[in-house]
């Protein structure tokens, strides 16, 4: 119901226009700078990447050093993700639910990685885990590696994609309120109940958003990861990494290939899961 | 007994929203919890349930001590103002939802889902989704919810206060209809008076988290036992003891009052309906007045009118005696008290003057 109500003013806004034709000018405009900043760009990206056919795409694509790649995207993404995830959650209970000293300021703090150029952070994360940082002699005791290892590029997009679930889960548990937790107490279900056949739920829509944006963000997350990972090829190569390289050596077409890729994956998670909202949104009566 | 509350108090930072309540709700009965907003009914309901913890005193449900008990086993069926209906289940789920918790088996939920949803006549919505139902329609869900378990007693937290009026009075008909089926010890919280006298048994009438009196709505009306209950309980004139001591007073019969004059203030509480008026004098103790205002309201007339010392009046006559005394607006009349009550602020007690 909520989640429908803004698009609904929206439309309602437009449909009492005064002239049909400044709205037809106001639509126009909208759509035209719509496709001017994002779809011409994504549309020239994907000429230049099929330029030289499929098969030299593919070929691109299937480089031993370009499949390393992504395969690292996807593993710093799949762990960042299920950690804020989790994380995110926790956090915006605490925000919404409790009451505690600092807790506007925690509030503000939390959208810092907005605020911040990622490249600021992977410096961040080197001050801490570098070879001459403050925690650099307790992890060589321990043997492990964080700067220029999988551990730091992890902790890179962590610190990147912090605020993507906290924000998209706080308002819509804020709306949520606690009178249907309070009814499933009632009628016998303990906290943890609750929370996964209640709760979880209700606040589905947005911590899915969340979780969408968060992936999104990791897979195409690059000033931190350029920091942290010393970007050795084979080794701590993420597909950013890659095309940044790419483009470097002069190999163009592996820049558009993998970028490609990319994009086209962060616009099926978005699309996909916009789709999925509105088919569930049908079923639930909110539509 | 169904619901017994011992001495509860609550505290919000330096607020008293309970302080030292006490009362009971015989099994079986329908009692609802009136007041005006901030007088603590909300939190006792809460704390009847268990969602609140108490400062102080104890609560029993059905005789036994559930005081320290978690909401999870006290056995209670809530009702929300706004209804609290699980949004992503469909109706028979969020019925089934309590069942499902007590391990029940499948086939059996089944049975007892389409049981309640044939008693909260929704019979055709079992696999709607609760935003495809009207107000009314949810609120029976939400009850159907809360009675699907059996709970030992119901409670309902402002149910009608959500509902347009309409719906609000077929709802609370309804509502009293269910219970003299059902039976189970209900207790329901609400500030409209005539909501409460309308489905209840017995009304606890509350005020800045105390009691102020509980019995029969008829007992309350009749016999109320502070000013603050004869206040909230209808429409009713507060003069002051100078205004009725000015009264012109007949030689034959007396004003039977005697007003102590000197342990603080004395006030004296008429309802319009137990005040008379008339044209010419007839022996009865009178003020005179002039009438300021005439609205008819169907079966009864309005009078508002004003005595010589200032003093306004709110009169209520039958329309029959109205139309035999044919009163205008601006004319002169006297204007005589049936009934009286007499509350000296000092003392906890009422005096009652039939005239």
């Amino acid at each position: 119901m909520s989640t429908e109500a803004p698009a609904a003013a929206r439309s309602t806004v437009l449909a009492t226009g005064r002239s049909s034709l400044g709205r037809r000018l106001l639509i126009g405009a909208v759509l035209g700078w719509f496709a001017l900043l994002i779809l011409v760009p994504t549309a020239a990206l994907a000429k230049e990447a099929l330029s030289g056919g499929l098969r030299t795409l593919f070929a691109s694509l299937m480089k031993p050093e370009v499949l390393r790649a992504f395969r690292l995207t996807l593993v710093t993404t799949a762990l960042a993700t299920i950690v804020n995830t989790i994380f995110g959650l926790a956090l915006a209970i605490v925000l919404v639910r409790q009451k505690f000293w600092g807790k506007t300021l925690l509030d503000g703090l939390v959208d810092l990685p907005f605020a911040v150029s990622p490249i600021v952070a992977g410096l961040m994360l080197i001050v801490l885990y570098g070879p001459k940082g403050w925690f650099a002699r307790p992890l060589a005791a321990a043997n492990i590696q964080v700067a220029y290892a999988v551990p730091g590029m992890v902790l890179a997009c962590l610190f990147v994609t912090l605020p993507f679930v906290v924000r998209e889960v706080v308002p819509v548990l804020q709306e949520f309120g606690v009178d249907q937790e309070e009814v499933a107490y009632t009628l016998g279900a303990g906290r943890w109940t609750t929370f996964w056949r209640v709760t979880l739920p209700s606040i589905r829509w947005g911590l899915a958003y969340g979780v969408t944006l968060t992936v999104a963000r990791s897979l195409g997350e690059f000033g931190a990861l350029l920091v942290i990972s010393g970007n050795t090829v084979n080794k701590t190569q993420t597909a950013t990494l890659y095309v940044h390289d790419a483009i470097d050596s002069l190999d163009p077409q592996g820049a558009y290939a993998v970028s490609l890729v990319l994009a086209g994956t962060s616009f099926v998670l978005l699309v996909g899961m916009e789709w999925m909202r509105k088919r569930v949104a049908t079923r639930e009566g909110k539509a | 007994m169904g619901i017994a509350v011992r001495n509860l108090s609550k505290r919000f930072g330096n607020f008293h929203a309970v302080d030292d309540v006490s009362f009971e709700v015989p099994s079986g009965e329908l009692v609802a919890l009136l007041g005006p907003s901030g007088s603590g009914k909300s939190t006792i309901l809460r704390i009847i349930a268990g969602l609140e913890p108490a400062d102080g005193g104890s609560v029993e449900l059905t005789g036994e001590d559930a005081t320290n008990l978690p909401v999870q086993s006290r056995g209670v069926g809530f009702v929300f103002q706004h209804y609290a209906l699980f949004r992503h289940m469909t109706i028979r789920q969020n019925i089934a939802f309590g069942l499902e918790i007590q391990k029940l088996p499948k086939p059996e939920v089944r049975v007892r889902v389409d049981e309640l949803l044939e008693l909260v006549q929704l019979g055709g919505y079992a696999g709607r989704y609760p935003s495809q139902l009207s107000g009314g329609q949810r609120q029976r869900v939400a009850l159907a919810r809360a009675l699907a378990p059996r709970p030992k007693v119901l409670l309902l937290d402002e149910p009608f206060g959500a509902l347009d009026s309409k719906v609000r009075e077929e709802l609370r008909t309804w509502l009293r209809k269910l219970h003299d089926e059902v039976h189970v010890t209900s207790l329901f919280v609400t500030h409209d008076q005539q909501e409460a006298f309308e489905v209840s048994d017995q009304v606890v009438v509350l005020n800045r988290g105390k009691v102020e009196q509980m019995g029969p709505p008829q007992l309350l009306y009749e016999k109320p036992a502070t000013a603050f209950v004869t206040q909230f309980l209808g429409s009713v004139n507060i003069l002051r003891v100078e205004t009725v001591l000015g009264m012109d007073q007949d030689d034959e019969r007396p004003l039977p009052l005697e007003l102590p004059g000197t342990d603080g203030p004395v006030l004296v509480y008429v309802r319009p309906h137990d005040l008379d008026v008339m044209k010419i004098r007839n022996g009865r103790p009178a003020w005179p007045a002039r009438i300021g205002k005439l609205t008819p309201l169907g079966g009864t007339v309005r009078l508002e009118l004003t005595l010589h010392d200032g003093t306004s009046l709110l009169v209520e006559l039958t329309r029959e005696r109205a139309l035999e005394l044919n009163l205008h607006r601006g004319e002169d009349v006297f204007v005589s008290p049936k009934d009286m009550k007499v509350f000296h602020e000092s003392k906890a007690f009422v005096e009652n003057y039939v005239i």
